[in-house]
This record gives C-alpha cells, structure tokens and sequence, in this order.
C-alpha cells in the first residue's frame, strides 16, 4: 500500500476529506459571522447556537412533519433567517450605537437560552438523521473510497461561499452592501435604505449558519451542543482570516479544517489545538488577520 | 426674472444635537430654485451641521426643514435623500471598498433628468480613465470630482456641496468654479459651504453668514462690495 510518512494514503486522504468537511462548515460560519460583524458591528455568538437549529429543524421535519432533506435545505435557511429578523427588529438594533460588547453579551445569552431550550427537552445525546438516498454510498476513486455526502457537503458549501463572495464583491446589490458597511450613515444620505439591509444582512448571515446546519445534519449528529461545539473554532478562524473579511473567512475556514484534518493523522494529540496554534501565530506577525486591514 | 421664485429649501427655527451638545441654535434660511447660496462662517459655526442637519445626520433635530414645500424634519435620510438632494460631504466620502465606477453608480437616482454616465465621463474624463480604480486610489482632485459626478448621475436637483475647493490646487479649484457655472446654467439649486471666499463670492447669488449655530446676516451678489468690511471682519478676508 502507498504511504506517505508512514500513513498509509486511504487514511491520508480520509482525514484530508474529513478536514475540507470540517472546514466547510468553518467557512459557511465564519462567512456568515463576517457579513454580520461587518454590517452591524456585532460579534454574533448566537451563530453556533442557530446552527445547531437549523440541524434540529431538519431533524424535526424528517421526524415528524414529513418534510425531506432537499426540502429542508431550502425552507430550514428561510424560517431560521426569519427567526434572525425578529432578534435584528426586536433586540440587535437597539445596540449599534453601543460598544462591541453589549451585541457580543446579548447574542452570548441568547446563545444559552437557546441552548438550554434545546437541552431540556433532548439532553445532550445526538439524534440520527439518515443521509438521503441520493448521497448515501460512496465512490471508488481506486486510491481512496470517497463517501458521497462528504463531497456533497464541500461542493455545496464550496458554491454558497463562492456564490455569496461573488455577490457581495461583483454585483450592485453587493456595492450597496460594501458602502454601508464602510459608511453607513453617508450610505444612507444617498437615498439607500440602510436600516433594511442591515435587517436583512443579520436575516442572510443566521441563514447561511441554518444551511450549514441542515448540512451537518447527516454527516455529524444532532445535538444540543453541536454549535457550541464548533463555535469557538469558528472564531479562532474569523480572527485569523481577519474581522470582516469575506474571503479571508472563506479561505481560511477551508484551510484551517485541512489542517486539523492533517494534524490528526501526523499528531492527533494536538488537533484539538492546532487552531487555536495557528490563531496564536498568526497574530503575532499580523495582528489584523491574514486578510484583514489594519485600522 | 420673470416668474416668481419658487423655494426648493426653507429651513425655519432648525435646532440640531450631536448627543448633548446642542449645534444649531434656531437657523432661518431659504434657497429659491435654481439659486446658488453660500453659506460663509468661521469654522465651527455650524455650516457643516446645518447641511447635515437638512439630510438628517445630526443627532435630534427640532423646528422645521421644507424641502420643496415638504415638510422633512420627521423623516430618515434615505427618505430625505430621495426627494432630490445631492450631498457631497466634506471628506468627500469616497468608500474604498468600491470602484470608481462603482462609487460612482452607488447613489441610486432620486428624480428625473439625471446626467448619464456618458454625459458625466465627458465632464470628467479623469474618471473614466481611472474607472476600475480603487476609489481611494484616486489623487484628492480626481476623488472631489467622483464626489461631485456621483451626485450628478442621480437626478438630484438640489446640491449640497461642503467646502469642494478645499485642499484642491488652484487649477483644480478654477475647474470646479466652471462646473458650478455649468451646473448654474443647467437650473440646478446649490447650497455651498466654503472657507475660500474668493471661490464661493463670484458664484453665489446670496451668501448666509453664521456664527454660533445661527445666520447672523444675508448678503446678495449685488451687496457684496458695500458689505465688504463686514465680511472682512467677520471672515478675516
């Protein structure tokens, strides 16, 4: 068998698969956290918590309302997004005006509450969600079996982020989006109706964290603590690609999972940490991010 | 002139807040349309501010700001925005996460008869040439004219210019002066604010002087040479 230091290239390239899934959900996330940082100066950290909804809305509607996996991709990103609306309307917009702090305080508790909810009534085991028909399987790449679902999660994450990169970088509803983030209330004196975009902006980033839910539904197991699981790697990679940034939270969400993939291969005992390695390093050479700008 | 004036902008006992401190202390003034109305101070007088003021940029705001008989104190921004006014801000607010086309196609239009975009590369052909430009790449007199064609595009029928000739070198300023002309001509409305007097004097049709927050005097073209010691001692021109 082909080995490369010693491990042999059917398990390479699992972990390699396993790593580019991983951080798969690492970009979607982090996108999302960067469009809202970006846009409405808050630091989300309900974002794990309505990623594990998400898994859980898919979960209830294959269990319980008949409502399928490729159903729920779409209609579970719209409900969650619609939920994100009423925080924006009801709680997030009051604190703007205010410091980073107060967005971070608040989305931490609602991160909790929602948690909690979730806890009380399903404890901390998972809940199985079977893999559609369609993805269920795997192919043979003749060095590799490649399960299916993996390289459905990563293409389909692949293209959100490219379609979501490509919107905001190349596209006039995009340059709405860019000016006010970068000024707002000149944005606004142009006739731009920023209070909506910024709504709907906190709508599409909580959206894109249910899809990445849905997705995560057959590949890992539904559980309470899935968000809060994820979440802080999630932030490590938001900081190392630099707050704000829309490729920087793309690429480096992707490479970072490739590394804690690698990592597990070579040396497993770090790969709990490597992350959190990386973020250390990288700070101390940029302190913006790799992709950030220095303020 | 023949017909009788028709107002575009009358503000009336305008009081304006940046958070506690109060800004604008009970400001009178009203533009007729096609006018082109300076309003000369110290810095610090409240000019700026009474231009953010009738955009709705301030903090609170009390009294009264009619925009072509419409009453606007009420309204937000984009809403103000959208019934014709143009605002090119002191910084002149080019973003630099946009293009300079980009910035230039941003403001969506608030009235009819905008310029094209071909009409302003024609006017500004600096900016067709650097188009693809990172807004912010663009030298300080190239960034002021994107600021002036940005609000041009829109339809826009009332300009609110702060202190446009600022930092410019002279021939840049000397070009700014013709546009204004031009937009003169055109029957735009245009409100500026200046420091440099000599660029603002033979341009505008009345000037407001403030101080503290209020108009303390009026002055029309026609005036201006028996006025002129005021002004000096007001101003130090």
């Amino acid at each position: 068998m082909v080995e490369i230091f010693g491990v042999p290239l059917p398990a390479l390239m699992g972990q390699l698969m396993l790593g580019l899934v991983n951080g798969s959900f690492y970009a979607m996330l982090s996108l999302g956290l960067a469009v809202i940082f970006g846009m409405l100066n808050i630091i989300n950290f309900a974002h794990g918590a309505l990623y594990m909804a998400g898994a859980f809305l898919a979960w209830f509607g294959l269990q319980y309302w008949n409502i399928g996996y490729w159903q729920s991709l779409l209609l579970v990103p719209l409900v969650v997004g619609a939920f994100g609306i009423v925080i924006e309307r009801t709680m997030l917009q009051w604190l703007y005006k205010l410091d980073h702090l107060y967005g971070l305080l608040l989305t931490f508790g609602l991160a909790l509450i929602i948690e909690g909810l979730f806890r009380d009534q399903f404890g901390v085991s998972g809940q199985p969600y079977a893999i559609p028909d369609e993805l269920s399987g795997a192919l043979n790449l003749g060095f590799m079996f490649l399960p299916k679902y993996r390289a459905w999660v990563i293409v389909a994450s692949l293209t959100v982020c490219a379609a979501t990169w490509f919107a905001i970088e190349k596209t006039r509803l995009g340059s709405y989006l860019r000016a006010a983030t970068e000024n707002p209330k000149l944005t606004q004196a142009f006739g731009i109706n920023v209070p909506v975009m910024v709504m709907l902006t906190y709508g599409f980033g909580v959206a894109l964290a249910a899809l990445a839910g849905v997705l995560a539904a057959p590949a890992l197991q539904v559980n309470p603590l899935m968000g809060s699981n994820l979440i802080i790697s999630v932030f490590a990679v938001v900081v190392i690609g630099g707050m704000g940034s829309i490729l920087g939270s793309i690429l480096t969400g992707l490479g970072l999972g490739v590394i804690e993939g690698l990592t597990k291969v070579f040396y497993p005992e770090a790969s709990a940490t490597v992350v959190f390695i990386v973020m250390a390093l990288v700070l101390m050479v940029r302190p913006a991010g790799l992709f950030g700008k220095e303020k | 002139m023949a017909t009788a004036p028709v107002e575009s902008l009358r503000i009336a006992d305008l009081h304006a807040f940046y958070g506690e401190s109060h800004i604008l202390h009970g400001m009178n003034l009203v533009v007729n349309r096609g006018e082109c109305v300076s309003l000369l101070g110290r810095n610090g007088a409240g000019r700026t501010s009474t231009l953010r003021a009738i955009l709705g940029l301030t903090g609170r705001r009390s009294g009264s700001v009619m925009l072509n008989g419409r009453e606007t104190i009420g309204l937000a921004p984009h809403r103000i925005a959208r019934l014709g006014v143009g605002y090119c801000p002191e910084e002149r607010g080019i973003y630099s996460s946009l293009t300079c086309e980009e910035n230039l196609l941003l403001p969506p239009q608030v009235g009819a008869n905008g310029m094209g975009v071909d009409e302003i590369y024609a006017m500004f052909p600096n900016l067709k040439e650097r188009r693809h430009s990172q807004g912010t790449r663009l030298s300080g007199g190239e960034q002021q004219m994107l600021a002036m064609a940005r609000i041009l595009r829109t339809g826009a029928h009332l300009l609110l210019l702060d202190e446009i000739s600022e930092g410019l070198a002279p021939v840049i300023v000397q070009r700014l002066g013709e546009i204004i002309r031009h937009l003169k001509e055109k029957g735009f409305t245009i409100v500026l604010v200046e420091q440099n007097f000599r660029f603002a004097a033979p341009l505008s049709d009345r000037m407001y002087v403030i101080e503290h927050g209020q108009v303390v005097a009026e002055i029309a073209q026609h005036e201006l040479a028996e006025r002129r010691e005021f002004l000096q001692e007001f101003l130090g021109v």
